[in-house]
């Protein structure tokens, strides 16, 4: 009785497959069709209108200046440069908070309001960060006044500005190192106690415990969430427009230009500027999800 | 337990990050604050009264908001009836479903808004003919409207979608269909009288997030010439100076409740998204 249901079961699959299956694909349609005019179509347009010169002609010759162009390089090089400082600045403090409130040996009400804090100021991007950090560090911001006044040292004499590479990189620091707690406190957990009191039975010292075993546990998710930052950081556009007015010429801001008025005078060059955005973007989600796979066998 | 031992158990260095990371926090805030209420001593809440009486913070605030809750609706109505069949019926279409509620971190808010005024600001043509399918969205407000909900609902997806489906694995999906069908149940009420309401938690968890994304938005707002609340508090920056303190305080206080909420609902692990 079973091996026949089997059989049939194995012969009425091949003439099924084109005949009905179909009809169960409609459910998400909707959500493929949506995909495809917002989300495909615009980056299709992105990919394919950077092969064409400003005459309408097929041409390599945009990505050769992507490398080349000054400018374009070093737009690139400064928007790497801020999302790889905040990245990994943002990652250490963000590690050592959330080692401190996972195992650590604080309190445990103050994990919850560690948490609930990095949900908002992860949040909390754009203009009004841009303000909150002109109130703060501008130049008559309150820390700067508090450091002239009490401590009498003046930042901006001392070269400090807001509104250059420091200062952003201060900036995105608020919402990065937040992020970074939210990723690695689960991670945090997924240490097992007995690993550690199987290093301490066997002699090892903090130290030790924490080099060769913890760290080697943790160093993928670790790698993975500072690439997640990294990406965090490359796509910002609203803070920095918002903080420096688009005088620090990062990528973003100068695709910005771009979609405001052709500055390239090459509507293609905007494009494959754009695409050099996103093939970045994609590499470093791309190691983000393989590192995540490499963990997740350990901190189940 | 001696003095020295405790002592040494004292995590003092977990402290000491602890109080840089809460110094970081709190400092622009208090800032802020303090910065905005410092424009007339006789009259602390003085930007805050100025501002909330403009007419413009009223008009661009509430159309930020509705244009939150179209975009919440929206995603609602998309991705809770797409989870749910591919639990039910297609679950080989995960895979693919997965990827695309993924690409928006590969495309960030700067490129999609760049992509969709390449592709809808020009008419939609029969190829190789003068036949026009469809006029360019953005010149009409009608259009603006349509491109700039389509928009957040891309920038929102992958939460939504991971918020859904998390809710989803909760309940037994299969189980509940059979038994609202054997009832007699159509499609349209299986959906929004059985799985939505067992799923509540993660809609809501997913629309306030939607909603802290949204509201305050200034990269798509600002590119498709939308007279939106980030818009409006970035123009204010330029040629005020209270003001703006007082509504980036507010925005703070708004992002605070959405992720109090969000906390209250799922219990205990923050999410991140936004547009930086």
């Amino acid at each position: 009785m079973a091996s026949t249901t089997l059989s049939t079961k194995k012969l009425s699959v091949p003439t099924s497959r084109f005949s009905i299956n179909w009809r169960k694909w409609i459910g998400v349609i909707p959500f493929f069709l949506f995909a495809l005019f917002f989300l495909i179509l615009p980056s299709t347009r992105i990919l394919t209108g950077s092969f064409f010169g400003s005459e309408g002609q097929f041409t390599l010759n945009n990505y050769v200046e992507l490398l080349t162009v000054p400018t374009i390089v070093n737009a690139y090089k400064l928007s790497i440069q801020i999302s790889a400082v905040t990245a990994i600045g943002g990652g250490i403090f963000g590690f050592l908070l959330a080692y401190s409130v996972t195992v650590g040996g604080l309190p445990k009400p103050l994990r919850s309001v560690l948490i609930t804090f990095s949900g908002v100021a992860s949040n909390f991007a754009g203009v009004p960060l841009a303000f909150a950090f002109v109130a703060t560090l501008g130049r008559v911001g309150f820390v700067t006044t508090l450091l002239k006044d009490v401590f009498n040292i003046n930042i901006y004499q001392a070269g400090f500005s807001l509104y250059t590479f420091i200062g952003l990189a201060l900036t995105y620091m608020y919402f990065q190192f937040p992020l970074m707690v939210l990723i690695m406190a689960p991670a945090l957990d997924g240490l097992k106690r007995e690993w550690r009191e199987a290093a301490e039975n066997l002699g090892a010292s903090p130290f030790q415990y924490w080099t060769q075993v913890a760290m080697p546990i943790l160093l993928p998710s670790l790698l993975g969430a500072m690439i997640l930052l990294f990406g965090n950081a490359f796509g910002a556009y609203a803070t920095a427009y918002a903080l420096t007015g688009g005088r620090l010429e990062i990528v973003t801001i100068q695709i910005g230009a771009q979609i405001r008025g052709d500055v390239f005078h090459n509507p293609g060059l905007g494009y494959a500027m754009a695409m050099g955005m996103v093939i970045i973007m994609a590499v470093s989600l791309a190691a983000y999800s393989w590192l995540q796979a490499k963990t997740e066998r350990w901190l189940k | 337990m001696n003095v020295l031992t405790r002592l040494r158990r004292f995590p003092f260095w977990s402290w000491i990050w602890f109080a840089l990371g809460a110094l970081y926090f709190i400092l622009p805030l208090l800032a802020t604050l303090e910065f905005s209420v410092s424009w007339d001593p006789a009259d602390p809440l003085k930007a805050y009264t100025r501002v909330f009486a403009e007419q413009d913070f009223w008009e661009t605030f509430l159309y930020s908001n509705l244009l939150a809750v179209a975009t919440i609706l929206v995603n609602v109505i998309l991705i809770v009836p797409t989870a749910y069949w591919i639990r039910l019926r297609v679950p080989e279409a995960r895979r693919i479903v997965e990827f695309i509620t993924l690409l928006p971190f590969v495309v960030p808010a700067i490129i999609l808004v760049f992509g969709l005024i390449g592709v809808y600001s020009s008419p939609f043509q029969v190829p190789f003919t003068e036949l026009t399918l469809m006029d360019p969205l953005t010149t009409t407000k009608f259009g603006t409207n349509v491109l700039i909900v389509a928009g957040y609902m891309v920038l929102a997806m992958p939460y939504m979608y991971r918020s859904v489906d998390t809710g989803m694995r909760t309940v037994d999906v299969r189980t509940l269909t059979e038994a609202a069908q054997s009832l007699g149940a159509s499609w349209f009420t299986i959906i929004t009288r059985v799985i939505l309401p067992n799923v509540r938690a993660a809609l809501l968890s997913g629309a306030l997030l939607t909603f802290a994304i949204v509201v305050g938005e200034v990269t798509l707002a600002s590119f498709l010439g939308v007279n939106a609340f980030g818009p409006y508090l970035f123009l204010l920056g330029q040629h005020r100076a209270y003001e703006p303190a007082a509504l980036s305080f507010f925005s703070f206080i708004l992002t605070w409740i959405a992720m109090g909420l969000i906390q209250l609902f799922t219990g205990g692990q923050g999410q991140a998204a936004g547009t930086r």
